[in-house]
């Protein structure tokens, strides 16, 4: 497959599309060191280039050949979260994933996570990197009210509350770090393409 | 000098304050927010001299009642834009559209629009309450930046800078359809912006400052598997699985997971600002 799709968003963005989740972390970093746009915005499997200061096929042509092999992002800073791995729905996901909570508890600590993009609130963040066999289901229902640290899973990601919400993430740990502050510079703690290990206070 | 203040009396369903919002922060999930009828807040700031990025208030159905604490004898220049609403200083009709002479501790009264939903207020000095993230924006889907205005708050208003410029003349505004153009998933619809341009849709009441949700013949869906969640534009036109197609304004969400099939020109976005829940609304594809 061709390495960047590049998809129309009206006159003034482009939806650029890629094959997996690293790829879309490695080419916002190259999409915001060039530049483009005012808002440089990746999720799962793309990157939302909006308020394009150059014309738009002027990013398609400048990326007809970028792989994510030739411009791998250089590692983002390394943040360690120390949490307690306690979550309510730790014995579920041990189900989920036939193995003992014991074993939840060592993959969570052994795996460098990559904070790919924010979303569902301001510094939550999609922590990728747990191995592709472990995944987990959202809850059938969501919880009226989950508490800010919460370090849950959903899905292919990982995630930690920045402040209380409702919200259906299996519910795994806590931590007492603030993971967003407004008057902190940058205001969230894992800002896309941070690295991020939790180790056991 | 004193320092000068609006003092809130009375609000109607909602007044926010509102600048030029906080873009280039959705990669951490933090909405653009913003005046939904940004030309009509602009316009509100130039006719009384200020800078075009002072807060104004965004006033929603009227019912505004503010104070101006001022030192005695001076006053401030105001101007209402927008949304046609009836405006009175201590009881005297003023015009809508025009900078305004407000004398100190006289009362500004906005009274409820004949149409359209959102006015704008601006004074002469602007309203320099603390910013958050860079704005002075209320943003209502994560509750970024300040509170929504409440009878008995106190509003900051700056130095004057500039002189009123009644010689301003408001800008036309478009009428007939909202033009479209296309979107990245249209493919996820049968021919979509054939099916937007060619249908008669209606204004829900459950619109909002995050998006504008319109009732008519569902979209159909082409494909139905989830979409990954991607980023958004303003002006987006999502469509959920009900088929029903959501305009996003200024407090969408930074990511969702509903496919985009076309995006509303951005010159005509005001007017899903003041559109009225039960208003018919047109779209034509975008030249």
């Amino acid at each position: 497959m061709v390495g960047v799709r590049v998809l129309p968003v009206g006159p003034r963005a482009v939806l650029l599309e890629v094959a997996d989740v690293a790829s879309a972390v490695a080419l916002a970093a190259h999409c915001r060191a060039a530049s483009w746009a005012t808002e440089v915005v990746p999720a799962a499997r793309t990157v939302l280039l909006d308020g394009l200061t150059v014309p738009p096929d002027r990013v398609a042509a400048a990326l007809a050949s970028w792989t994510p092999e030739a411009h791998a992002a250089a590692p983002g800073g390394l943040v360690e979260l120390p949490v307690v791995l306690d979550g309510a729905d730790l014995p579920d996901v041990a189900r989920l994933w036939g193995c003992t909570r014991t074993e939840v508890v060592a993959t969570l600590t052994a795996t460098t996570f990559t904070s790919a993009f924010c979303g569902f609130a301001p510094g939550f963040s999609y922590l990728s990197g747990l191995p592709a066999d472990r995944t987990v289901p959202r809850l059938p229902s969501p919880r009226p009210r989950v508490p800010a640290g919460s370090v849950a899973l959903a899905g292919e990601w990982a995630g930690v509350y920045p402040t209380a919400s409702p919200g259906g993430w299996r519910l795994v740990g806590r931590t007492d770090v603030t993971l967003w502050d407004a008057d902190r510079e940058p205001p969230a703690l894992l800002a896309p393409g941070t690295r991020v290990r939790f180790v056991e206070a | 000098m004193g320092s000068s203040a609006l003092r809130v009396a009375a609000t109607g369903p909602s007044v926010l304050l509102q600048d030029l919002g906080r873009p280039g922060l959705a990669h951490l999930g933090v909405p653009r927010s913003g005046a939904l009828d940004a030309p009509a807040a602009a316009l509100a700031r130039r006719l009384v001299g200020g800078a075009a990025d002072d807060a104004v208030l965004e006033v929603l159905l009227g019912g505004l009642e503010v104070v101006l604490e001022a030192d005695p004898g001076s006053g401030a220049w105001v101007a209402v834009t927008g949304a046609p609403c009836s405006v009175a200083v201590d009881g005297r009709a003023a015009p809508h559209g025009r900078a305004v002479w407000v004398p100190a501790g006289s009362r500004l009264v906005l009274g409820r629009p004949a149409s359209g939903l959102r006015s704008y207020l601006a004074v002469d000095g602007g309203l320099p309450v603390a910013e958050v993230l860079g704005s002075r924006s209320s943003d209502t889907l994560a509750g970024v930046g300040p509170a929504p205005v409440r009878a008995g708050d106190r509003l900051p208003v700056g130095v004057r800078r500039g002189e009123p410029g009644n010689a301003e003349v408001p800008p036309a505004r478009a009428t007939g359809p909202l033009r479209l153009h296309p979107g990245p998933r249209s493919a996820w619809c049968e021919d979509p912006l054939a099916a937007l341009t060619s249908g008669a849709w209606t204004v829900g009441a459950d619109s909002d400052r995050v998006g504008l949700r319109l009732h008519g013949d569902p979209l159909a869906r082409r494909r139905t598997e989830e979409l990954p969640s991607e980023g958004m534009v303003l002006g987006a036109v999502q469509v959920p699985p009900d088929g029903q197609p959501v305009v996003f304004l200024a407090d969408h969400p930074p990511t969702g997971g509903y496919p985009v099939v076309a995006v509303v020109e951005e010159a005509d976005l005001w007017r899903c600002a003041q559109l009225r829940p039960g208003e018919r609304v047109r779209f034509t594809r975008a030249r």
